[in-house]
């Protein structure tokens, strides 16, 4: 397994926010992450890089447990995280913002640079110049992927990747991480929108209320409208 | 115009410093959001180290090695801090981060004179820069064209370093967003540590090139530190290019302003500044901050009056104090009205900090307000006691209402700077005022009337004004004034969406601790029968802070106790040691990092779990609070 969640709970102060949360993520695989507005979906991913500090539960890594570890040693471990309010360095301009992520090569995981990069979202590299602060929210988006990718993760966690953009920015994003996945990074992606997770997505969890509530293959959560109708806005 | 001209040109030779220690100040608060209180010390260290590195080692290579050596030396003294106190208050609120700085400065006062002695050193003139040059009958030293030109030098390594390395660009993005910088992979604690060493390194090589210009001295901290918040609200927090204007802008005000006014020279500076906050808040090159963090008084424990029970013993506690005048003899008597004073004072800041979330850096100016008050109504209108009692503290107020009109419209670091630079403006005109004020003389021969001139007397009349004051204002902290303004201090936003006027009511509140502060200072004025600047000294606004600190920031009535505990131990510390400033700041350091809930808060939290654990009571309703956050 790429990465392993076990028993993981969250607090912020003293509210209890994630209960016993586990996933699984297979080598080269993209997992959704479903759930609505203030299921847990964020919190899960700020956990599991350390970005939540009241946590208690394990979190392997290519074998190896990190969940003790400060965030920015499991980033540069290979674990990518792509953040849902994008947060991009507005004052920065393009490569600038692309240099912040750079991390070394790493033996065994896809290796990015800035021209593989502009190759992936071409709207970018027409812009290398601009700052961040006067792109659109489409161009935020890709430019925090790509900032990720620059440090050569072999797993990406892209927390609702196609919040608020248009349909055909959207249709750009399916292309991007399609191409992420053949280049052969793993990806979790947490989503709301069940359409676009069926099209990237080979699993799926749900998240309710802090807790998973299923986990199984597109195919098997197909085969229950039940579990999808109680746990998911359509 | 010669003349003019020269003068001009030495208001460039002094922005050079100003501008590297500024610079050096803003590049750390960009990044690490801590406004270095430190700062002026670190400057003075290293014109202490220089100073004797360029007397030990003579030659050209002895003086300018010396130099850049001091500047390296003091910079990894000041590694050694971020490292040790820095990073365990990075997520404090930013009045600990301030008043931790704070006591290392008072730490260092004491250190170089333990090292240096207290005379003034004069250093080395600079080999190759020891004439002048002549300009149409005008002398200009040769060391102030070296220094005009290594300004601008200065700017430009800077604008490279943070344009073309890594590291530059790194440091700009943390200083936008310094979690993503970490979810990048960045390791943040290195980052800062860097951060806090180049600005260390630009105000110790601000201080190491002073020596040929000034005297090196114990008190050039405080004296530039002043300076270097005014230069860096004028430019904006943060910005380099900022920094690099407003030093040339204050050093040619300072310039200047000594030939066309002589006599508001000091004040000049602060007026500008007063105007610049006006327009443009940020400063002339700063960007607007996102809301502050959490403020000093939001606290999760909800606040509520006492109980019957508690009041009863608050009395019986009252009764008792009163009851001193039958055991003990006149200096103890003395001693507790003046504690019972500064009780009045803590109060008022704690009124200001904890309910209104407003930390002021300059409240002794109220303190002290009153007290001249006091003072140039006994003394020159020759008015009876009480009425000088009742009008005195109305120069606090007067002050409070013009200021706090000012400082209310900033809030977090910038409100504590703005307050800082209006206590000094206030120092100051006591200072050169000297025809009315006395200036360094001070006033004296304020005695009490016969009524009250008795120790005993004295003190029940202290005790008595003391507990009317903490009763008054706790009455406010639960009226629905004090609603409003606590709704202001925990959400400025959602108290402004349901229709409360934020900043009139912020003000009020500032007007309040003003006046009550006046009448603190009114009471002292009467117990020392004199008045000085110093009543109104940073020194005393930051006794102020601690005493609230020592307390505790989260609770209602804290102050009370941290006013008791601190002026008692303050007292019987300047009797024990000739190096009060060392053990008092190593004090405030450690209540900062090892103590942040102060005596009460720490009390209170001992309580509260004990209450929790065996009535069991469910969290619930505060845990929906925070997660609304």
């Amino acid at each position: 397994m790429k990465l392993t969640v076990k028993d993981l709970n969250s607090f912020y102060g003293p509210a209890h926010i994630l209960f016993d949360i586990a996933l699984e993520v297979g080598e080269g695989e993209v997992v959704a992450l479903l759930g609505r507005n203030g299921a847990g979906k964020s919190t899960t991913f700020r956990s599991i890089v350390g970005l939540v500090e009241n946590r208690s539960g394990r979190v392997m890594f290519e074998g190896r447990d990190v969940s003790e570890l400060p965030t920015h040693a499991i980033v540069r471990g290979g674990l990518g995280y792509v953040p849902e309010e994008r947060r991009i360095f507005t004052d920065l301009t393009v490569e600038e913002n692309l240099e912040v992520g750079r991390q070394p090569k790493r033996p065994g995981a896809p290796q990015w640079d800035r021209d593989k990069l502009f190759k992936l979202f071409p709207n970018l590299g027409e812009m290398r110049g601009r700052p961040g602060g006067r792109m659109s929210g489409g161009e935020q988006q890709m430019l925090t992927i790509a900032r990720t990718l620059m440090g050569n993760p072999s797993l990406v966690l892209l927390d609702e990747p196609s919040e608020g953009l248009s349909p055909k920015i959207v249709e750009q994003m399916v292309d991007a991480i399609l191409a992420m996945k053949k280049e052969g990074v793993s990806i979790v992606v947490s989503e709301q929108n069940l359409h676009f997770a069926r099209l990237i997505s080979d699993r799926a969890y749900i998240i309710e209320r802090g807790r998973i509530c299923f986990g199984g293959t597109m195919a098997e959560l197909d085969a229950r409208p039940d579990i999808r109708d109680a746990h998911l806005s359509l | 115009m010669a003349f003019y001209i020269v003068q001009f040109l030495t208001g460039l030779a002094s922005a050079a410093s100003l501008f590297l220690v500024a610079s050096g100040l803003s590049i750390i608060f960009g990044v690490t959001r801590i406004v270095n209180f430190a700062h002026g010390a670190f400057y003075m260290l290293g014109a202490y180290v220089a100073f004797t590195l360029t007397e030990r080692f003579s030659g050209a290579f002895g003086f300018w090695g010396g130099i850049v050596v001091a500047a390296l030396a003091v910079a990894a003294i000041g590694v050694l801090v971020e490292m040790v106190l820095l990073r365990r208050i990075y997520h404090s609120p930013e009045l600990f981060q301030l008043l931790a700085t704070f006591g290392l400065t008072l730490m260092v006062e004491d250190l170089v004179v333990l090292i240096w002695g207290p005379d003034d050193l004069v250093g080395r003139r600079a080999p190759g820069f020891k004439g002048a040059i002549d300009f149409f009958g005008q002398n200009i030293p040769s060391y102030d064209l070296f220094l005009i030109v290594l300004g601008p030098v200065v700017l430009g390594v800077l604008w490279l370093l943070f344009q073309r390395t890594r590291w530059g660009v790194l440091v700009r993005a943390a200083t936008q967003d310094r979690d993503m910088v970490a979810a990048l992979g960045v390791n943040q604690k290195w980052l800062f540590t860097s951060v806090f060493a180049l600005g260390v390194f630009l105000a110790a090589l601000g201080g190491a090139l002073q020596i040929p210009r000034d005297a090196v001295n114990h008190a050039m901290d405080l004296r530039v530190i002043v300076e270097v918040f005014v230069v860096v609200v004028i430019g904006g927090l943060g910005s380099i290019i900022g920094a690099f204007v407003a030093a040339v802008l204050v050093s040619e005000l300072n310039a200047f302003g000594i030939l066309i006014f002589p006599k508001i020279s000091i004040i000049l500076v602060f007026l500008v500044m007063a105007v610049v906050l006006i327009v443009r808040p940020w400063g002339l090159f700063g960007k607007p901050e996102a809301p502050a963090r959490r403020t000093p008084g939001l606290t999760v424990n909800p606040w509520r009056p006492l109980t019957m029970n508690e009041r009863l013993a608050a009395i019986a506690v009252l009764v008792v104090a009163a009851a001193l005048p039958f055991v003990a003899g006149n200096y103890v008597l003395t001693v507790g009205s003046e504690i019972a004073i500064f009780v009045i004072f803590a109060v008022s800041l704690h009124f200001l900090m904890s309910v209104g979330g407003l930390a002021s850096f300059g409240h002794a100016a109220y303190f002290g307000l009153g007290a001249y008050g006091v003072a140039l109504l006994a003394k020159m209108a020759g008015l009876p006691m009480i009425a000088c009692l009742l009008l005195g503290p109305l120069l606090g107020l007067l002050g409070a209402a013009v200021f706090g009109f000012f400082a209310v419209q900033l809030s977090g670091v910038y409100f504590a700077m703005l307050t800082l630079a209006f206590a000094q403006i206030v120092w100051s005109i006591a200072f050169q005022w000297v025809s009315v004020t006395g200036g360094d003389n001070g006033i004296l021969g304020v005695w009490p009337e016969k009524w009250a001139a008795s120790p005993s007397h004295f003190y029940w009349l202290s005790l008595g004004i003391a507990a009317l004051a903490v009763v008054i204002l706790r009455i406010i902290v639960f009226s629905p004034f004090g609603f409003a303004l606590r709704a202001t201090r925990d959400s400025p936003l959602r108290s402004e969406a349901v229709g409360i006027n934020g900043k009139r009511i912020q003000w009020t509140a500032f007007v309040i601790a003003g006046t009550v502060a006046g009448l603190a200072g009114a009471l002292f004025a009467y117990l020392k029968g004199s008045v000085f600047p110093d009543n109104m000294g940073i020194s005393l606004s930051v006794d102020a802070l601690v005493m609230v600190l020592l307390g505790g920031v989260e609770t209602v009535s804290g102050a009370v106790v941290g006013a008791i505990v601190y002026k008692a131990l303050n007292i019987w510390l300047v009797s024990q040691t000739d190096w009060s400033k060392l053990v008092l700041g190593g004090f405030v350091v450690l209540i900062v990092v090892a103590f942040p809930k102060g005596i009460v808060g720490t009390l209170e939290a001992f309580l509260h779990r004990r209450r929790k654990s065996s009535s069991a009571a469910s969290p619930v309703l505060t845990s929906r609070i925070e997660t609304a956050e």
